[in-house]
């Protein structure tokens, strides 16, 4: 018997997963949604493998929250580890009715039987039968038990290989998102943004807008929510656009360029809490490091979108939000609307990168169905909109602490860190859709929370270094007055405390006198860690390395993603003069059972380009109205001629489950440019970005 | 004001009754249909619109119709359909160049028009004539492999 993975728990019935269809085909549902990491895919050859069909015989069904199961959203790197791990065993056990069905049919032992594209062979010639002849004889409404063990790996002729992403081929013909679907009568929509929870609208020209529209334009107003809506998009853009301009408003949000640091944020008053090793009585003679980064856009390349119809007392929504169950909770609750009238559909959108503007747009465009019925509404967010409201992820400090043996080796570990949260998806930790604000009744203020360590930690991921150093804890400063909202970014909190980690840790080694790999793998006993760190180094001809400190370096990052997922070791090479030129990367991962080795490259390599991006480019600055970075100008972030060469390679792990891989390598990358650039100035910069002011502050100093 | 202008759209000729000040990305999704071209920040920053206007590659996203009547456009549904893909798109499919893919249309049109003026280029020439388009996924490594894959099926063509 096999263990119910979570996503199972929650959603037993065999049919919420799997169903014959009609033409031929397997309906395999998932709450887990595509946000161009390829999960679909996966998850497709996860079904056809079991089910011994052939790739093209599966359709997916995800993010639908009528008919699929809900599983929370698309987040943390958990989709192949819980929906992989469900519809492994769904499949498994549906195979195992079906087979058990055929046999009564075919008056056979179901060990006589075989499975092949769908049809049943007896002792390996057709029968003449297949699912779809015997489907409706299958009670697919009982519960999953687990009882039916998936195939042995050594079986697999799917997993393990590289299918081809299943919704490339639209998306290079020009088609395949939510921002191209066209719903009869279907009206255009943008919003006028309420500049902060509280703000309330005095003054609204409507006579300027209309001018400034040039062409027919709605105006949808709910408290301080306000709708363009109409048959011309172009109008409907001018009228938002206007209407920013002209509007006048009460209480709005005003901030400071200072309120954008890592240094502003630390000095909040904080919310604590210890995690991992109580503290020691006394800390002497530690060895200390701080570290920052600044508030981060999720940047996604396309302004968030939504359409929504009310019709018929239903309330239906498409977005490219990652979880359409909790989505429909969402937008239920804050339009006091019972779950069965509201109905959620997930559509392929941009790449979002984390909790981005796809929720706060869903509920845009059902704000402004409700208000005129019976007419799809598709509303996009504006590029400048999608900067300035959508969450960010919050600036950071981390300071890392180590005692240290005579022999200069850790013995106790301290990371602390200041941050706000790193999740406020709504309906987590009381937080709310962002027009949720704009109604006359906004919702209750939101108490201190992050993401807890047993799910991965926010702030607090990967705060816990892998290594053997005896007492380990992080100490949080959870600053909950921070004047925007902050939530998840690819990597959460991992990004800087990994970096932070791994730079003292080349600090030390170089107290200690010894090579920065040789150190660490005399204090890593975990064999899968030690393997990719070995294994990067030799990618990287490590062994070669000079003495630095001339301009050019070499550096090395480690980490396993929130401790429980894949690991990944990452060595980089950078040139150093004005500005940090990330010449050569080399990556080893070891992703467990790998569903789709060149999906997992792929998922890699973005995940290392974005961490060059954070890691030298990349920061958010605020103004007096705000975010002050509202377009690519203003927040800048990698171009083609800035990427270098980049290898990566996976470790042989298929005898270990499949692990999420999405996240995994940006902590290290970033740790390993960090220590590439301290090597190459003999100089530690430790605060991200790692500009050309800052590189001649370090060389300066 | 409206004007009746004419445009040749992916061989297509269209007389067009739109206001002179219109984007051409909106003519082009609202008024033809073609979804392709993408909106992705409307301040020619992104690349995500991009189209050929007259083999040249260009944003469309604030560019007036008005500016361009009798012009030749090609989008990135003038290039191949699925059915018969242009040896970008092949390469971009084979080399598995794409993440989330916004980005895809316009770093397609892009390409085109670069490999028009160099047919056999450097890595590094593809990745400054790809400058100016924006991809947030990191899909660069692969979609700098694929162009120079499609280079070179192309160039084998003309052989």
């Amino acid at each position: 018997m096999t263990a119910l993975s979570f996503s199972l728990k929650d959603n037993p019935r065999l049919d919420r997963w799997l169903r014959f269809q009609d033409d031929h085909t397997v309906r395999i549902g998932t709450g887990k949604v595509e946000l161009g990491q390829g999960v679909l895919t996966a998850l497709a050859q996860i079904a056809a493998e079991e089910l011994d069909l052939r790739i093209d015989q599966v359709r997916m069904m995800s993010g639908n929250s009528v008919e699929g199961p809900g599983e929370g959203y698309t987040a943390s790197s958990w989709s192949i580890e819980h929906s992989g791990a469900a519809i492994r065993l769904v499949a498994a056990e549906v195979r195992a009715l079906a087979l058990a069905r055929a046999a009564l049919r075919l008056n056979a032992a179901p060990d006589e039987l075989t499975v092949a594209d769908g049809a049943f062979l007896k002792n390996g010639a057709p029968s003449g039968i297949d699912y779809w002849s015997i489907a409706g004889e299958l009670d697919l409404s009982a519960e999953a038990t687990g009882a039916v063990a998936p195939k042995p790996q050594g079986a697999h002729r799917l997993v393990g290989r590289s299918v081809p992403r299943l919704d490339l081929p639209a998306k290079l013909t020009g088609s395949g998102f939510i921002q191209d679907m066209m719903l009869a009568g279907m009206l255009h929509a943008r919003t006028l943004r309420q500049p902060g929870p509280g703000a309330v609208l005095l003054q609204l020209d409507e006579t300027i807008i209309r001018r400034r529209a040039g062409g027919d334009v709605r105006i949808v107003r709910l408290d301080n929510f306000v709708a363009f809506v109409g048959t011309d998009e172009t109008a409907v853009r001018a009228a938002a656009v206007a209407a920013t301009e002209c509007a006048v408003w009460d209480n709005a949000l005003s901030l400071s360029p200072e309120q954008a640091t890592p240094d502003w944020v630390a000095s909040q008053p904080s919310d604590d809490r210890l995690m991992g090793a109580p503290s020691p009585e006394k800390a002497t003679d530690r060895v200390s490091a701080r570290f920052t980064r600044p508030f981060l856009s999720h940047g996604s390349i396309a302004p968030s979108c939504a359409i929504a119809l009310y019709r018929d007392g239903i309330l239906t929504v498409w977005s490219h939000a990652q979880g359409m169950h909790p989505l429909r909770e969402n937008i239920a609750r804050t339009v006091g609307f019972s779950l069965d009238a509201v109905a959620c559909h997930h559509v392929q959108g941009a790449g979002c990168y984390g909790h981005n503007g796809a929720d706060d747009a869903a509920l845009d465009a059902a704000l402004v169905a409700l208000a005129l019925p019976d007419q799809p509404i598709r509303l996009m967010w504006r590029r400048e909109e999608e900067f300035g409201y959508e969450p960010l992820s919050s600036a950071m400090t981390v300071a890392v602490h180590a005692e240290l043996d005579a022999a200069g080796r850790p013995v106790d570990w301290t990371t602390e860190i200041w941050s706000a949260t790193h999740g406020q998806r709504p309906g987590v930790g009381g937080a709310s859709l962002l027009a949720a604000h704009a109604m006359k009744t906004p919702p209750p203020d939101r108490k201190p929370f992050d993401i807890p360590l047993e799910r991965g930690g926010g702030a607090a991921r990967n705060g816990i270094p892998l290594y053997d150093i005896g007492p380990k804890r992080i100490e949080l400063h959870l600053i909950h007055d921070v004047p925007l909202r902050t939530s998840s970014l690819r990597g959460l909190g991992a990004t800087l405390n990994v970096f932070a980690i791994e730079g003292l840790l080349d600090d030390l080694a170089g107290r200690a006198g010894e090579d920065p790999v040789a150190y660490r793998l005399a204090i890593l006993s975990d064999p899968r860690a030690r393997r990719v760190l070995e294994k990067a180094a030799a990618m990287a001809n490590w062994s070669s390395r000079d003495a630095g400190g001339a301009g050019s370096g070499l550096g090395i990052g480690l980490a396993r993603y929130k401790n429980s997922s894949a690991y990944a070791a990452v060595v980089a090479a950078v040139d150093v003069d004005e500005a940090v030129r990330v010449t050569d990367i080399w990556c080893a991962v070891d992703a467990g059972l790998a569903i789709n080795p060149d999906g997992i490259l792929n998922q890699i390599e973005g995940n290392i380009v974005q961490a060059i991006s954070w890691t030298l480019i990349e920061e958010v600055r605020f103004g007096p109205q705000g975010i002050a970075t509202l377009d690519w100008e203003s927040y800048p972030v990698i171009r083609f001629s800035q990427i270098p060469e980049i290898r990566v390679e996976l470790v042989e792990a298929s005898e270990y489950p499949p692990l999420g891989v999405g996240e995994c390598a940006g902590g290290p990358s970033a740790a390993a440019i960090g220590n590439a650039v301290a090597h190459a100035l003999g100089t530690r910069i430790h605060h991200m970005p790692m500009t050309r002011d800052r590189i001649m502050a370090a060389l300066m100093a | 004001m409206n004007e009746c202008l004419t445009l040749n759209v992916n061989g297509q000729v269209h007389e067009l009754d739109v206001p002179s000040t219109a984007p051409l990305l909106d003519v082009l999704r609202n008024h033809l249909g073609l979804k392709g071209s993408r909106y992705g920040c409307g301040l020619e920053q992104c690349g995500a619109c991009m189209v050929l206007i007259d083999g040249v590659a260009a944003y469309s996203c604030s560019r007036e119709i008005g500016t361009l009547s009798g012009r030749t456009i090609t989008t990135v549904e003038g290039l191949g359909s699925a059915d018969a893909l242009h040896p970008l798109q092949q390469a971009f499919l084979d080399e598995q160049a794409g993440q989330c893919g916004y980005c895809l249309s316009g770093i397609l049109i892009a390409a085109k028009a670069f490999l028009d003026r160099n047919p056999d280029p450097t890595r590094a020439e593809i990745a400054a004539a790809l400058d100016a388009n924006l991809c947030r996924c990191g899909s660069h490594p692969r979609i700098l492999r694929a162009v120079l894959k499609a280079a070179a099926d192309m160039r084998e063509k003309v052989a």
